[in-house]
This record gives C-alpha cells, structure tokens and sequence, in this order.
C-alpha cells in the first residue's frame, strides 16, 4: 500500500507528517521524494550509503557526421538544440532526455550519454527502510528523479512517499500510482488556498484523500467547512503547540516525545486502510 | 530598473508575508507572483485583474484508437511512461516530446496543445501593479509560465517607469526557482531556524552562487531557536549572505493573513518596524 504525504502550500507539515507516521508503525519503507530539499532525515538521522547516480540520457552530437541539416533542431521541443552555421550546438541542461533527435537523425550522428541529475541513498534498520533522493545543485530535473526513486518502492511494505510541495510535475510525479493521500494544511487562508488546489489534483487523479489539519487553533474555520463541503475526512488534526515547534525545530519527531501520539498515528493508519479497502 | 526575488528553500517560512510587506513600503514596485502552482500573493493584495493571456504549454499526445494497431512502437520509445497498456496516453506523464506521433507507422497519433494555464495583469487594491498567474491543476511547464510572468512584470515595469520588480519566488531549488532566478539583480531568502529551514538554507544559498546572483538572508521566528538562529548567522557570513532581518515568532502574520491585510497594514509594533528596518537595508543594497 502506497501513502503519499501532500500539501500545495509548502511548510505546512508534510515531513513532520510522514516521518511521525513512520515512526509509529512497523515495516515501513519511506520515500522522501522532495528531491529539491529532502529533509526527512535530518529527522529519522539515520546513516545513509549511496545506491545510485541518476542520470537522464542527453545527445552528444558527432561533429564529423553531423551536416547541419537541422531536422534535430526542429523536432525538439525543449529548445536544447540550436543550429550554428556548421555545428549543432545541444543545451543539456534544457534536455528532457527523449531521445527524439537520435531517432530524426538521417546521418546517425548522434549517440546519447548519461549527464548526471542527482543521486539516491538509503538506509535500512529498526523496521524502517528508508530512501531519498537529492537532485544536484542547480539542475531543474527534478521528476526523473522521483521517478527513479520511486523504483526502489517495496510492495511487501507500507509505503509512505513524502512529496514536494505545489500542484506542478514534481508534486504529479510522486502522487502517481499512490493508494491513498494525505493532505496536510493548515488553518490560514494560504493553507485553505493551496489545499483547494491539492484536492483538485487528487480528484483528477482519482486518489482517496483524508486531510490532516496542522498548527490547528482557533479562528479560521473555513478549512473545516471546505473538507465537509468536498466530503474529505479530516483524519488528524496537530494542534498549534509552541513544544511541537521547538521540538520541530530541533529535528525531534514530536510523536517520540509526546505521549499518546503514536497511537493516534495508529490509529489515523488504521482508518485509512478501511477506508482503502 | 531592478529585481529582487524573494525565494526561501523551504517552504512556509514566510516570503510572502515579507515580499506583500516591501511591496506596500516601495513606492514604485511591480509585484510578480512567481509561485505559480500555488499563488498567495493576490489573497492580500486582492487584484482587479485588466488583462488575461492564456498560457499554453507543452503539448500532449493523443491515440486515435481507430487507426492504432496497438503494434507497441509508441510505448516502446516513449521515455516518459506516458501511454498506458490500453494505448491510451497519461496526459499527466506526458512531456509532449513528440517521439510517439514520429515512430507511429498508422498515423494515429496527434500532438495537441491545451491551455494550461493563465498570466495576469493585474492593479490591486492599493494601486501597485501585480502580474500573477494560475497553472492548470497537474500541468507542466511551470517555469516557462513563470517566465511569462515576469515578462508581464517586466513590461508593466518600463510602462509605469517602475523602478523596482519584487518577486515572489516557490520554494524548492529545482526548475520553477531556477525560473524564478535568471537574471535578478538579488536573491533574499528567507529562513527560519530549524533543522529543516538551516538545510534548505545552505541549498539556496548553493544555487544563489551556482547562478552568481547576490543573497541576503531574513531569519523569520529566529527566537523560536536562537541556537540554531546563530548557525544560520555563522552559514550565511561564509557565504557571503548578509542578515538584513530578524523576525520574532509571532502571530500576526496569520491574524493579518485571515483579515486580507499585509502585516504592515494590519499592525503597527516591533514585528512590523523589524521588516521596515530589513527593506530600508535591501533598499540600500539595490541602490534604489
């Protein structure tokens, strides 16, 4: 079973969210697929060995053979490849990697290499799996990333993806194939804003969703009036707690700290697989 | 003209909050809301909006099933996962390449281009001249309506002899904040200090440099962990960053929030004179 951890609006919680979660139940492999600020680990802190460069496969243009003819150029989409009067020059870091100029080449002068995007590490123990990736400083390509990441997923365990924040290709990436989302926001107008948003992308995409409500206080109810509008169960709600936040701060799972709070993970896993099921 | 991008790593730690602010301290600023995929700005400024243009993306590919002989050579080739075991294609995978419709020996296959989106010329209610936009739930291409959207800035800019551009950037450092980047003048990040904002920190303050684009840093709720808040004194100095604002852990920028108000409209008190001696500081170092 596959959970993805989302928001729109970033800082809402996600991370707090899916490391407590991990943390509260057994046989779990965690996937931080915020691959443009992994931060998962700097709260589980556990010792990591790199499994993988990642790279996406990017034209190298054989000058001898190349006769300018332009059709590569052409077909690009991204606008990696430009046409100098006796040379093709290739953009690698605009490169999506298709693969599209290889195949128009009529005079087979390109071949592709690998140009290295970012890297995954992981590490196993005390009943969590854990996997992260960290796209190179610098780089834009942050879905392949994800995507190879994702690779590494174990369909023997529960598995929790902590994704990027936003409604965009990287946010997409991760939600793909999920059983279920958790939407974590908070009880701000930018909390209800972007969570409107998130929802939208898991309705098209036909994924369950429960919200957790986060920093929750009084003084905003129109994240609850929003949830029972749209019939989405709040499943969680953390409350605005000064000791989370310093905890937080820290790099502390508070559910560690807190009494009583992984069983209320529990108990929100629970709920969510039957509502799943 | 100048621009100033207000970008942060981590998400949350309060950019808008701190660009909404200097938007109503600068006299002459186009504001660009550069968070495309989940827009703030306008829920405080509440923009009239004077002009639309519809945003199109990359295209998408689509399977005319009465001509495909489901022969496999479009999912053979197709880099992205982007057609399912049905021949059918996940618009969300696609990158709109183009390598199907070109390997497909039926012609069944058709490249077509959708609205994803829509950029804004806005004024808002305070006068200042907003460009903003909205991408189209699960599109891509954020960046490139990211440089649509400061093209609008731009041109709003030199039309209202603006002299400054304020940019509010997304968080991460991938594609949209790389968007966000090329060619501003200043980078001001905000962080706060926690395990998280201190990494995302060090990670922006990376791709500030990789670009040769100046930084400052705003430390926000720095006395939730003053500890930490020294660190981040000790990191930005070593690259260079100035801390031009400490902002203490405060509830006023979600009371102001709820009311539609910047903090400086809403309250008049230390938090608020803190971001009035931070702009007077940006303000300096952009030589306005």
């Amino acid at each position: 079973m596959k959970i993805a951890v989302a928001s729109g609006k970033g800082g809402t919680g996600k991370t707090t969210v899916a490391v407590n979660l991990a943390l509260s139940l057994q046989d779990i492999q965690l996937l931080d697929c915020d691959v443009e600020e992994p931060n998962a680990n700097l709260f589980l802190q556990k010792s990591v060995d790199r499994v993988e460069d990642v790279s996406i496969l990017v034209p190298q243009i054989d000058d001898d053979l190349c006769n300018c003819c332009g059709d590569c150029v052409a077909f690009c989409q991204y606008n990696a490849l430009a046409a100098l009067p006796n040379k093709v020059m290739v953009f690698e870091s605009l490169c999506h990697g298709c693969g599209g100029c290889k195949l128009v080449c009529p005079e087979k002068a390109i071949t592709e290499t690998g140009r290295n995007i970012g890297y995954i590490e992981k590490s196993s123990g005390n009943g969590l799996d854990f996997y992260h990736g960290i796209l190179c400083i610098g780089d834009a390509m942050a879905s392949p990333l994800i995507q190879r990441l994702k690779c590494y997923a174990d369909e023997n365990k529960t598995i929790i993806l902590d994704a990027p924040p936003g409604t965009a290709c990287p946010m997409i990436t991760t939600l793909k194939d999920v059983d279920y989302c958790i939407l974590v926001t908070e009880p701000t107008p930018f909390g209800l804003h972007d969570l409107k948003l998130a929802v939208e992308v898991v309705e098209k995409m036909s994924i369950p969703a429960g919200i957790i409500i986060n920093q929750d206080a009084e003084g905003y109810s129109e994240v609850e009036e929003f949830c029972k509008s749209k019939n989405i169960p709040i499943i969680l709600r953390i409350p605005y707690d000064r000791r989370i936040a310093e905890m937080y701060s820290k790099g502390i799972p508070f559910a560690e700290e807190l009494p009583g709070w992984k069983e209320k993970f529990r108990e929100m896993y629970e709920q969510i697989k039957r509502i799943i099921e | 003209m100048k621009q100033l991008a207000i970008i942060s790593g981590k998400g949350g730690t309060g950019k808008t909050t701190v660009t909404s602010s200097f938007a109503v301290l600068a006299n002459n600023a186009v504001v660009a809301d550069c968070d495309v995929d989940a827009a703030n700005m306008h829920l405080l400024l509440n923009p009239q909006i004077l002009s639309k243009h519809d945003f199109y993306g990359l295209s998408v590919a689509s399977i005319d099933n009465q001509l495909c002989t489901e022969c496999g050579l479009c999912k053979k080739h197709c880099r992205f996962d982007a057609i399912n075991d049905n021949f059918c294609v996940e618009s969300f995978q696609c990158e709109g390449c183009g390598v199907c419709k070109y390997v497909c020996p039926s012609d069944a296959i058709s490249m077509e281009t959708n609205k994803a989106g829509e950029a804004y010329e806005s004024i808002t209610r305070l006068g200042l001249l907003l460009a903003h936009a909205k991408l189209g739930i699960g599109e891509d291409a954020s960046g490139k309506l990211i440089a649509v959207v400061r093209e609008i800035a731009i041109r709003m800019a030199e039309e209202n002899k603006a002299d400054l551009i304020l940019i509010d950037g997304p968080p991460g450092t991938g594609c949209a904040v790389i968007a966000t980047l090329t060619g501003v003048d200043l980078a001001l990040i905000v962080t706060e200090p926690t395990i998280s904002g201190i990494h995302d920190l060090e990670r922006a303050l990376e791709v500030t440099s990789h670009f040769n684009i100046p930084a400052l840093v705003c430390i926000n709720k720095y006395d939730i962990n003053e500890e930490m808040a020294r660190e981040i004194e000790a990191m930005s100095n070593s690259h260079n960053a100035m801390i031009v604002g400490k902002l203490p852990f405060n509830k006023i920028p979600t009371e102001a929030m709820i009311v539609g108000k910047t903090v400086v409209e809403y309250a008049s008190n230390t938090f608020t004179s803190n971001i009035e001696e931070m702009w007077s500081k940006v303000k300096e170092v952009l030589k306005l």
